[in-house]
């Protein structure tokens, strides 16, 4: 028993990281209906402006909360920036293009980030600074918890939290809200379709450069291609919880952090990748919505 | 809804591909063909980038020191040696792609590398069909130079660095409960685990629980709960210096207190770079020590520190030591053909080298002793020398 709560705990802290990655890719389909696969690789420069800031600002000298939170303020603000950046240049020229033209943009996008990463940063992995000292871990009936995962269950949580709040409670969300509903009308009504959809693309960046910082911290090793398995596994989360849909990109992530820990825990570490994809394809069958997601009638 | 779930399946799809697609970069001048001038070349193969860079460049430094040191002294046959490095990115398809071009574009007359088994693996057929010697430096795994008459190591074998630490830990260490934490991907793993496994059985302990990873995974939180439920005394984990750095920290996470041991494959100092004070107390074998007194070695390490600024590690003893011992062979050779290097690497007996006496036996490996190295406050410290029976 204490073995399966601790592979519980060790799945909803992996679950808690695919969450805030698998919300930049939900929110961008809500609005837009485009599944940006660039998105992974925000996250991966988030990972590094964390690294390269702790590097310059002598960050990882003074390890504590305050470094970190100066690290993932950075982190988000860049990624905010650089979501507005490949929004404005990639997408949004693409606007009134079929769908699939954006679809192989975000793909290109993706391949750009990936390999200039790889020129830029070179493709060693580097080592990420511990910008927080995990200390002896705390342990509650057998099973163990430390500093470092209470810390990033917190900060997901709060970034969730805050997230929800934007999104339901202030006019910004109510007008995301309304474009992820149709663009046309909410043009009508008087918002500014354009700068909404800028906002999401930042929104979602932030929260993946944060989950950058947060990898970083947990596993220490980053490198240019580090988005890639990251991202596809956030974005199966995304459609398992139903792609569009807020809690679902939630709940479908800790669920496939958890399935994932199971896995490993009782069965073989090489099903681990494996499991996420044959959850993507059981999921599309049985309920192509995903759970949260209601079914939706298009003309073809 | 069809339409996007089709979509939604077809960018899946084609972005899973793109994760297969690889780059091909290449180091090192290019084009020359001229083998009969007055260059010898001499192909190399190694891991420059990726997860086991290290590996790459300190055997690539140890290789550039000798063949600087063996040109100096007149070269061989009147003629100089000329090395020829290409970068595999830590990618097997990517070596086999390599050695090829070297042998059929190049046509060097050798080759040296790799470090990683897998890797060496999959460039030894390729050697052996074009009768092109082949010496790995530092690949342990027993299959490698099975692939052929044409394959050889300067290193030992996993029989003997598995046996040696599992005595060591039976023995030194007096424990009886052991874990193992094997790479599922890597042969050089699988086959040390193996061997573990059956030695540290003959001496009476007992493996309570046996898990594996891949490879470039990055969480290993599951299977060390599940090991952590069997509370061994040591974990076996013999892979390779970024996993085991990651591990270790993850260990101590969970709270496990157990030493963790492991083999050559933990050689590089992104070990405790990554790893950090979760790696105190750990143990791993190696193929040298700085710490040898022994005047050949230390005027290696200042030869070593005065190129490049810091001191060899056991990969770069044995780039150094490979690229010797091909050019005592090609000295010793009638002619620079395939076939004559091979026939007098065959016959290399009681060559003095850095890493201990090399003597080439009939399966074309070097039989010689390991050491066991502590890791201490970050720094790797000297244990013992454990000799082959």
């Amino acid at each position: 028993m204490t073995e399966f709560t601790q592979h519980l705990i060790n799945g909803l802290g992996q679950g808690a990281i695919y969450a805030l990655i698998a919300l930049g890719y939900t929110m961008v389909f809500g609005v837009l209906q485009l599944i940006n696969f660039a998105h992974s690789d925000v996250y991966m420069i988030g990972a590094f402006i964390g690294y390269y800031s702790s590097k310059y600002l002598g960050l990882s000298q003074h390890p504590g909360v305050f470094s970190l939170l100066l690290a993932l303020a950075l982190a988000m603000g860049g990624c905010a920036v650089l979501g507005f950046c490949i929004e404005r240049g990639a997408y949004r020229p693409l606007r009134k293009a079929p769908r699939i033209n954006s679809l192989i943009t975000a793909i290109g996008v993706s391949l750009f980030l990936e390999f200039g990463g790889q020129l830029l940063f070179g493709a060693d992995p580097k080592y990420f600074p511990p910008l927080f000292e995990a200390g002896d871990p705390y342990v509650v009936g057998g099973v163990s918890i430390n500093k470092l995962e209470l810390l990033v269950f917190v900060i997901s949580f709060f970034l969730m939290l805050g997230l929800r709040h934007i999104i339901f409670k202030t006019k910004a969300g109510r007008a995301m809200r309304a474009v992820s509903f149709s663009h046309d009308n909410a043009a009508l009504m008087g918002i500014p379709v354009d700068r909404t959809i800028s906002m999401t693309f930042m929104l979602g960046s932030a929260l993946a450069g944060a989950a950058g910082i947060l990898v970083g911290l947990t596993y220490p090793k980053i490198e240019p291609l580090m988005g890639v398995m990251w991202g596809l596994k956030a974005f199966v989360a995304a459609v398992v919880g139903g792609i569009g849909n807020v809690l679902g990109a939630v709940v479908g992530s800790l669920i496939l952090g958890v399935a994932e820990a199971m896995v490993v825990g009782y069965g073989a570490s090489t099903y681990r990748d494996a499991l996420a994809f044959a959850i993507l394809i059981l999921i599309l069958l049985f309920r192509p919505a995903g759970i949260f997601g209601k079914a939706r009638t298009e003309k073809v | 809804m069809l339409r996007s779930r089709s979509l939604i399946l077809l960018a899946a799809a084609i972005l899973a591909s793109f994760t297969a697609c690889t780059k091909k970069t290449e180091t090192g001048p290019e084009g020359s063909t001229a083998t009969a001038g007055t260059e010898i070349l001499v192909g190399e193969v190694g891991s420059l980038t990726g997860t086991e860079a290290t590996f790459g460049t300190s055997t690539r430094d140890g290789i550039d020191l000798a063949i600087k040191q063996i040109n100096a002294a007149g070269g061989v046959k009147g003629k100089k040696l000329r090395v020829i490095v290409i970068d595999d990115q830590g990618k097997s398809e990517e070596a086999a792609t390599a050695v090829t071009k070297l042998i059929t574009q190049d046509q060097v007359t050798a080759i040296l590398g790799e470090v990683a088994s897998t890797r060496s693996l999959a460039m030894a057929p390729i050697s052996q069909s074009h009768h092109v010697p082949m010496i790995t430096p530092s690949s342990t795994a027993v299959e490698v130079t099975q692939k052929g008459n044409f394959i050889f190591r300067v290193c030992f074998i996993d029989p003997f660095q598995g046996s040696v630490m599992a005595k060591f830990v039976a023995n030194t260490l007096k424990v009886k409960k052991a874990a193992i934490l094997r790479d599922i991907k890597s042969d050089y793993s699988v086959g040390l685990s193996n061997i573990f496994t059956e030695t540290f059985k003959q001496l009476g302990g007992e493996i309570v629980v046996d898990q594996s990873y891949s490879g470039g995974d990055a969480d290993f939180k599951s299977q060390l709960t599940s090991i952590k439920t069997k509370n061994p005394d040591i974990i076996y984990v013999p892979g390779y210096y970024t996993e085991v750095g990651l591990i270790a920290r993850q260990t101590r996470e969970l709270g496990i207190k157990a030493p963790l041991i492991g083999g050559d494959g933990w050689d590089s100092a992104k070990l405790t770079e990554i790893g950090g004070p979760a790696l105190d107390g750990s143990f791993f074998s190696n193929h040298y020590t700085p710490d040898d007194k022994s005047v050949m070695v230390q005027k290696f390490i200042a030869d070593f520190k005065k190129d490049f600024n810091q001191v060899p590690d056991g990969l770069a003893a044995m780039g150094y030591d490979s690229a010797m011992v091909l050019a005592d062979a090609m000295k010793r050779a009638k002619s620079l053909s395939g076939d004559d290097i091979r026939a007098a690497l065959a016959e290399t007996k009681d060559y003095q080298a850095v890493t201990g006496k090399i003597t080439i036996d009939k399966n074309r490996d070097a039989s010689k002793s390991a050491v066991v190295i502590e890791i201490k406050g970050g720094k790797f410290v000297f244990k013992e020398t454990i000799n082959p029976t």
